[in-house]
């Protein structure tokens, strides 16, 4: 199928090159045989291949598997792909490079509108908007993706790194990203996700969950973002996110400076920010490793405390996080210097100058519609069983008057969520 | 009135069709030109369909291709469109109230975009002209391609959407630089040009974009579950507006009738009709409700691509957050410009929409295709219905 890609492309037939190209030396096509180290030299990169690759997505058939050879291709307009059942397959994340630095239209780098999808082993950099989305399909597999943009966090960086969304079923593995300046490795309205063994680095929001049922997120590293990891459900849309799991993580120094733009949801993220769970329901977050994130290791909110709600959010949104079960975490060096004043004042009123924010902080808000005599049902407490782990209450509701501090009241269990079962991550 | 020239122009070809299709006269068999559907296959040049021929440097529709307008147009940069229409003998569209008409197997749209040529102006140059004025595009009949020192076109692309038996097909076809045909491209192309704008003289360099097939697609693939291709503005909403054919101004719903490419036409009054956002005798809630319809609602609807934003800007949503009034954005990324919701009532200048459709940049602006220009009178008029919307968003922390 890789042969017959290549002969029907007009620009191959262009560069005289023969059948027998899709058997070995993919490289050739561009830069010689040896030239995995010229292709990265921005002098040669190959504008051709753009019409090329367009038009392998358009003729792809189901089963088709789309080789990206080693080089750095320049795209000045988005990529697409509607047909169910295609691999799309580099030589490697720092070998198959999809560069969209010259990008003059298209909301995304790769726009994928399919089913029975798997990508992998390639980079997708600089693109205007979000690099990699994928909209409403079904068994998606991302895998060794890297979408970076390369100048570093900027708030003129695109939104979204790995973008699935209303997607079932979806596997997002090995994948590494960079700069985005909202999620960078992100899955939204979907159902059974699983995100492992990523890397996410200088985003804003380094791995985010948001308005999504069934995922487990294990085995990330989200480090130098503003958010580590964020399992979040916003207002206004047709599906409310529960049942996630977040464990095994290394989540570090996330104290970047919020880049993201005004308005997004992620633009209320402190720097320094670990975990951060907001009006989700059933959320379990054990055995990560969380350290070192200056405004709190682990934030439990509602929509209330961030800057985006508004009156009308939608036929009964639930705006609270419930049944949130943290516990068996390592967790230490967080607090330190809390972003924005309120929380810097707060640090300093109830625990000094060389003091620090507890590792949970809770923004107080709760359904006091749920609760009977002020006591929240069992299986919609906010429980924190995790060794000496502080909960500090920020008290929301009255206006942040009273924040205190609440560990003994959240000292409780939950029921385990069950795994997510995901035939494509056996 | 400054589509007078085209519609009159159109009509008289239009009535030519119709008295050859009713016998009323006979052309010579070999000047019979009928378009040619393809039940198969990516046919490479767009006169492999036939919809129209060149003769004497006017683009002329063929035999029974029924040309016809929308109460709103989709902005493209400014481009002029020429739409056409065309059944085989012997099956019509079945009328639909609020989808695409229900074409039958065997139709052909197309839509072909153009640009007035600057007087005066080589055929080589990359200047076109900015101006609603259709009076100079045609000759006689047809579009003119030529036009000694007047009134010549450039033509852009070719856009055909055609109705198979396994489902619609879009196909994007971009004219040659000597304008004597239009060649598939699959893949898209950009073209760059030079806006020039009538009232001022001032140039706007910009890319022209050609959309590739998928992103046809994007746009026609109403319902993102199905992905199933459809044709957008040949609804019975935007349809029904009257038109100055040679025989008399008719509305076009009833001259598809009369050609006997529609059945099923209810009583006119129970026909909705799409607001001509151009035109001052509606209110500007109509105005801005049409405009967001043909510029929006193809993906921003219950079932649309654009679902996933909560945002529906359909006819049929109702004041509220769905419409955006007060909704905070979901995904915008740099797209909210700052601002917090899509339609901050009484401020245009602090609500997403606007922002975005004052955007060129790709990850900002909005639609996400088929402009590479602000369409400033666009702008101005949702900023103007937005700034005299009553009501506030309230707290966001508390949301009361």
């Amino acid at each position: 199928m890789f042969a017959k890609g290549l002969i029907q492309s007009t620009g191959i037939a262009r560069l005289g090159l023969g059948v027998t190209l899709g058997l070995g030396c993919v490289g050739m096509l561009l830069t010689g045989c040896n030239g995995a180290e010229q292709a990265h030299d921005p002098a040669i990169i190959d504008a051709s291949y753009q019409e090329i690759l367009q038009t392998q997505l358009l003729d792809a058939k189901p089963g088709d598997v789309i080789i990206i050879p080693e080089g750095v291709f320049s795209f000045d307009r988005s990529l697409s792909l509607t047909v169910d059942g295609v691999t799309i397959r580099g030589a490697g994340m720092d070998k198959s490079i999809l560069s969209f630095k010259g990008q003059v239209a298209g909301a995304e780098g790769l726009l994928v509108t399919a089913s029975d999808f798997t990508i992998e082993n390639l980079a997708i950099e600089d693109t205007k908007g979000d690099a990699l989305k994928i909209n409403n399909g079904n068994n998606i597999i991302i895998r060794g993706v890297r979408t970076e943009w390369t100048g570093g966090p900027k708030t003129s960086n695109g939104a979204y790194g790995i973008y699935p969304v209303q997607t079932t079923n979806v596997l997002m593995e090995g994948n590494v990203a960079i700069g985005a300046s909202d999620a960078g490795i992100y899955v939204g309205q979907s159902k059974n996700v699983i995100m492992r063994g990523n890397r996410a680095e200088y985003n804003v929001a380094g791995i985010e969950v948001e308005n999504t049922i069934n995922a487990d997120v294990y085995d990330n590293i989200a480090i130098h973002n503003t958010g580590g990891i964020l399992v979040f459900n916003m207002p206004n849309l047709s599906q409310e996110g529960r049942n996630t799991r977040v464990y095994n993580n290394k989540i570090y120094d996330n104290n970047t400076k919020n880049f993201a733009h005004k308005g997004t949801a992620v633009a209320s993220v402190p720097a320094g920010t670990g975990v951060a769970i907001n009006s989700n329901d059933f959320v379990e977050v054990f055995n990560n490793e969380i350290r070192d994130n200056k405004t709190a290791n682990i934030i439990v909110s509602s929509v209330y405390s961030t800057n985006y709600s508004s009156s009308d959010m939608g036929d009964g949104y639930d705006a609270y996080p419930e049944g949130i079960y943290i516990y068996d975490n390592t967790l230490g060096g967080g607090g330190t210097s809390p972003d924005g004043l309120e929380l810097k004042a707060l640090k300093l009123a109830m625990f000094g100058i060389g003091g620090a924010l507890p590792d949970v902080l809770w923004d107080g808000y709760a359904d006091t519609d749920k609760t009977v005599d002020g006591v929240m049902p069992a299986n919609l407490r906010i429980c924190v069983n995790n060794g000496d782990a502080g909960v500090l209450n920020a008290d929301g509701p009255n206006g942040f008057k009273k924040p205190h501090m609440a560990t003994e009241d959240h000292q409780c269990d939950l029921p385990k969520l069950p795994a997510v079962v995901l035939e494509s991550a056996q | 009135m400054p589509n007078r020239s085209i519609q009159k122009a159109l009509a008289m070809l239009a009535l030519a069709l119709v008295m050859s299709a009713c016998g009323g006269s006979t052309p010579t068999p070999e000047k019979l030109q009928t378009p040619v559907f393809h039940a198969a296959g990516n046919p490479g040049l767009l006169s492999d369909w036939n919809i129209a021929h060149i003769e004497d440097s006017v683009l002329v529709l063929n035999e029974n291709v029924l040309p016809f307008d929308l109460n709103s147009p989709l902005f493209t940069d400014y481009a002029h469109k020429l739409r056409t229409v065309w059944m085989p003998e012997g099956v019509s569209a079945n009328y639909t109230q609020n989808d695409a008409l229900d074409f039958p197997v065997g139709t052909i749209i197309s839509k072909t975009f153009y640009y007035p040529r600057l007087e005066g102006d080589t055929r080589d140059s990359l200047a076109v002209v900015r101006t609603d004025d259709y009076g100079r595009d045609y000759k006689n009949t047809g579009l003119d391609l030529a036009g000694l020192d007047l009134a010549n076109v450039r033509l852009m692309e070719t856009r055909i959407i055609a109705h198979r038996e396994e489902g619609w097909i879009a196909l994007p076809y971009v004219w040659n630089e000597a304008q004597t045909e239009a060649v598939l491209k699959r893949a898209g192309d950009l073209k760059n040009l030079n806006l020039v704008n009538a009232a001022d003289g001032v140039h706007t360099p910009f890319p022209y974009i050609i959309p590739n097939s998928n992103q046809c697609a994007g746009c026609h693939g109403t319902n993102s579950n199905t992905r199933e291709i459809k044709p957008i503005g040949p609804k019975a909403r935007h349809l029904n507006k009257n038109y100055a054919y040679a025989d008399g101004i008719q509305n076009q719903l009833a001259k598809f009738t009369k050609a006997g490419y529609l059945t099923g036409l209810p009583p006119m009054g129970e026909v909705a009709k799409t607001a001509n956002w151009q035109d001052m005798t509606l209110s500007l809630q109509e105005r801005a409700r049409g405009y967001l319809d043909i510029n929006c609602a193809h993906c921003h609807s219950t079932v649309g691509p654009a679902d996933t934003s909560g945002l529906h800007l359909e006819p049929s949503t109702k004041y509220g957050s769905y419409l955006g009034v007060c909704k905070v954005s979901v995904s915008a990324g740099a797209g909210t410009g700052g601002f917090l919701y899509d339609i901050d009532p009484g401020h245009a200048d602090t609500s997403i929409i606007p922002f975005r459709m004052n955007s060129i940049d790709p990850g900002i602006m909005m639609p996400e295709l088929g402009r590479s220009t602000i369409h400033a009178e666009g702008v101005a008029l949702i900023n103007a219905w937005i700034t005299q919307l009553d009501g506030n968003c309230g707290d966001p922390q508390t949301g009361n």
